[in-house]
């Protein structure tokens, strides 16, 4: 059986490059944001397991701002990826963590890669791997795709996450009292929609947020949970995607 | 079941009502503590070196002063490199294919084939494909490798960041310049870039203007066009100078014509104020040197060329057939064309050549090869010697300076391919819209190079 691994990050954070090299495709890359908004698919596989591989685009936050982030969202969301993997830019690593904390929010088996340590080791940046990894609660991965650093580790730790050998407790953004005890108050309520299919604690803070578009989805998604899945089907790219 | 999902979504809209408008920035500020928190643990900056290139280069690229003219002369010597390199490599890959052609004919005569069989598969088939092969590859094999160093070393954000305020000036969207960028390799994957612009009145904008910049497959005609006939009185160095100056002048008129067509837009049809936005600058990363070129040599050359010759082929075979069956005194082919001359000649172009464009609606590579089939099928059938024949060919139907500038500004501004129309149908979903960035855009070119031609012959300069 193959296990779906959704690839997520800022843009311009090396995602596609580390999405080529682990699925030994040409995606097309380059050194700008929004290089990717459709989509790409491809096969890995491990010594125990094989991987689907699904690069998202890269987006900066994953609230229904755009076409790019709600279709990041939603796959995270409805179509529930076995592994997700946040990629990050070590050399501006708080910005990036931004988008990974609301990928922990969402869900619990997270790989959180920090890419370009090359650059950010030229830059004189240090990240300590085990002190992130205990702080997030999720596996951390240092990596340099362009240069083939880390692979190795992150397909292990990729590995040993579906063989359950990993329990993760991921990091949850504290808030305000007052929204805190509102969380509380609806996140039961959600679960008697839900049941446990949709992450409550998420789900309430959208809602208290008023994301319009989620809500529609959402309906979408209780009146028929297949039909969410095919919405965002990868249109066609014309003459080897772009520049 | 019915019910239980209607109750449910009755539930989903009662916690909705929850909500409340001022907790989004409360939602940022605790993830910015958050991750402020993480990094003070985990990262450890020390104070050494901070790139040279990251602090000063972007001072110079993006200056008010000097970038522009950096961006003008760093198009101007990429497009210089391409049109004096592809010069030599052509003439040895013609030649190849002339002696291919001769042992060819030799073996056609030796199992004494007939005369039409000869004519559909060495005249028709073969040597279109080779002048295809011979006037296309050349440059791409150049310009596309150079293209993707400059991409992948992060130059291309700074041209978007220098274009940015001149987009906001316009009522577009500071991405737009972006996706822009994007479209000089393919307007059809630019088309589902503007998916990072976030209001729907700018990304429609953005979809609408995209196809004046030239893609992959418009740059390869531009630039042998413009080295052809746009330097003819000069010679040696000088005309190549030339030659490239001609192609940035039509890039730099595409990208007016975006500009203007947005902010013409912004004020009629998708009226509105151009939401906040402020544009990210990668760092700048030195590029895999060989493995960009290889990548960018065979993957888009290789690409654009097998578009090309796949439609190509069959193309110089029909063209070849419908040239020789003849109806009255003219060929099926030469009745096309008579019929599409009037209208074209008053836009500066001719017969052959809007039917080039007709028929090269599915992929813009492939409107030079039609329109080689179309002439060579007619005329003198000349063998690929060398790629001044390619010249003779222009000028023994009647080619002119003119003919050259419309056709390169008619491609620039006319209605994008049949890919990128069936992206804005997908990412608009609207029949009036995706009419609308058919329609525009043909408009534009023919107003242009109506204008240009009544012009240039009312000014007897041709």
């Amino acid at each position: 059986m193959s296990h779906r691994v959704a690839l997520a990050g800022n843009p311009n954070t090396g995602k596609s490059t580390l999405f080529n090299l682990l699925t030994g495709l040409r995606q097309h890359t380059g050194n700008w944001p929004g290089k990717t908004v459709v989509r790409a698919e491809g096969e890995l596989r491990t010594d125990n397991h094989t991987f689907q591989i699904i690069d998202l685009p890269g987006t900066y936050s994953l609230y229904s701002n755009s076409a790019d982030e709600e279709v990041a969202r939603d796959y995270i969301i409805f179509e529930k990826p076995d592994i997700t993997l946040v990629v990050v830019d070590a050399t501006s690593l708080e910005r990036n963590l931004n988008l990974a904390l609301q990928v922990l929010e969402m869900t619990k088996n997270v790989i959180v890669c920090v890419n370009l340590i090359d650059e950010a080791r030229r830059k004189g940046i240090t990240v300590d791997k085990k002190e992130l990894s205990r702080r997030l609660g999720v596996p951390v991965v240092l990596l340099s795709a362009r240069e083939k650093i880390g692979v190795i580790q992150l397909m292990k730790t990729m590995d040993q996450m579906v063989d359950g050998k990993i329990s993760t407790d991921p990091y949850l953004i504290p808030y305000e009292e007052e929204v805190e005890k509102k969380i509380e108050e609806m996140e039961p309520r959600i679960k008697e929609i839900f049941g446990d299919s949709m992450p409550s604690r998420w789900l309430a803070l959208r809602l208290l947020d008023g994301d319009k578009n989620l809500l529609q989805a959402l309906k979408t998604y209780i009146r028929d949970p297949q039909s969410v899945e095919i919405k965002h089907e990868p249109a066609q790219g014309g003459c080897c995607h772009g520049a | 079941m019915e019910h239980s999902a209607e109750k449910k979504i009755e539930q989903l809209d009662h916690l909705f009502q929850e909500g409340s408008d001022d907790l989004r920035d409360h939602i940022v500020s605790s993830i910015y503590q958050s991750t402020q928190g993480l990094t003070k643990e985990a990262v450890q900056y020390s104070p050494k070196k901070a790139s040279w290139l990251d602090t000063n280069l972007d001072q110079i690229l993006t200056s008010r002063m000097f970038g522009f003219p950096i961006m003008l002369a760093m198009l101007a010597v990429v497009i210089y490199l391409t049109i004096a390199g592809a010069n030599y490599p052509g003439i040895v890959i013609a030649e190849a294919f002339a002696r291919v052609e001769d042992g060819l004919t030799a073996v056609f005569q030796w199992v004494h084939a007939p005369d039409w069989l000869y004519g559909i598969l060495v005249e028709g088939l073969y040597r279109g494909t080779s002048w295809v092969v011979s006037v296309m590859l050349p440059p791409m094999a150049i310009f596309f490798p150079m293209f993707a160093l400059l991409e992948n070393f992060g130059y291309l954000p700074r041209v978007a960041f220098n274009l940015d305020r001149f987009f906001k000036k316009s009522g577009a969207h500071g991405k737009q310049s972006l996706t822009m960028a994007m479209g000089f390799g393919c307007n059809a994957a630019a088309i589902m870039s503007t998916r990072i612009v976030e209001s729907p009145r700018e990304r429609m904008l953005a979809i609408l203007t995209n196809n004046f910049v030239p893609c992959n497959g418009r740059w390869p005609l531009i630039i042998v066009l413009a080295g052809l006939f746009m330097a003819a009185g000069f010679s040696g160095g000088m005309n190549t100078f030339i030659s490239a100056g001609v192609v940035v002048g039509i890039v730099l008129f595409g990208v007016v014509m975006t500009l203007f067509v947005s902010w013409a837009l912004s004020k009629t049809l998708l009226r509105g104020v151009p939401s906040h936005y402020t544009l990210e600058l990668p760092p700048y990363r030195k590029p895999k040197f060989w493995n960009t070129i290889v990548r960018a040599t065979l993957d888009k050359s290789w690409f654009v060329l097998k578009r090309a010759v796949i439609i190509a082929a069959p193309a110089s075979l029909i063209t070849w057939i419908l040239a020789n069956i003849m109806v009255g005194d003219l060929s099926v082919l030469e009745h096309i064309a008579a019929f599409l001359d009037p209208f074209a000649h008053a836009i500066g172009l001719d017969g052959f050549i809007l039917m080039a464009f007709i028929l090269g609606f599915p992929a813009n590579e492939i409107v030079l090869p039609i329109l080689l089939m179309g002439y060579l099928a007619t005329g003198s059938m000349i063998e690929v010697e060398n790629l001044h024949d390619l010249k003779q060919i222009f000028l023994d139907h009647g080619w002119t300076w003119l003919t050259a500038l419309n056709m390169m500004l008619f491609s620039l501004l006319h209605y994008p391919c049949g890919t990128t129309m069936l992206n804005i149908w997908k990412e608009t979903k609207s029949p009036k819209w995706t009419f609308t960035a058919f329609a525009l855009p043909t408009a534009i070119a023919i107003v242009v190079t109506f204008i240009i031609a009544q012009t240039v012959i009312a000014l007897g300069l041709v």
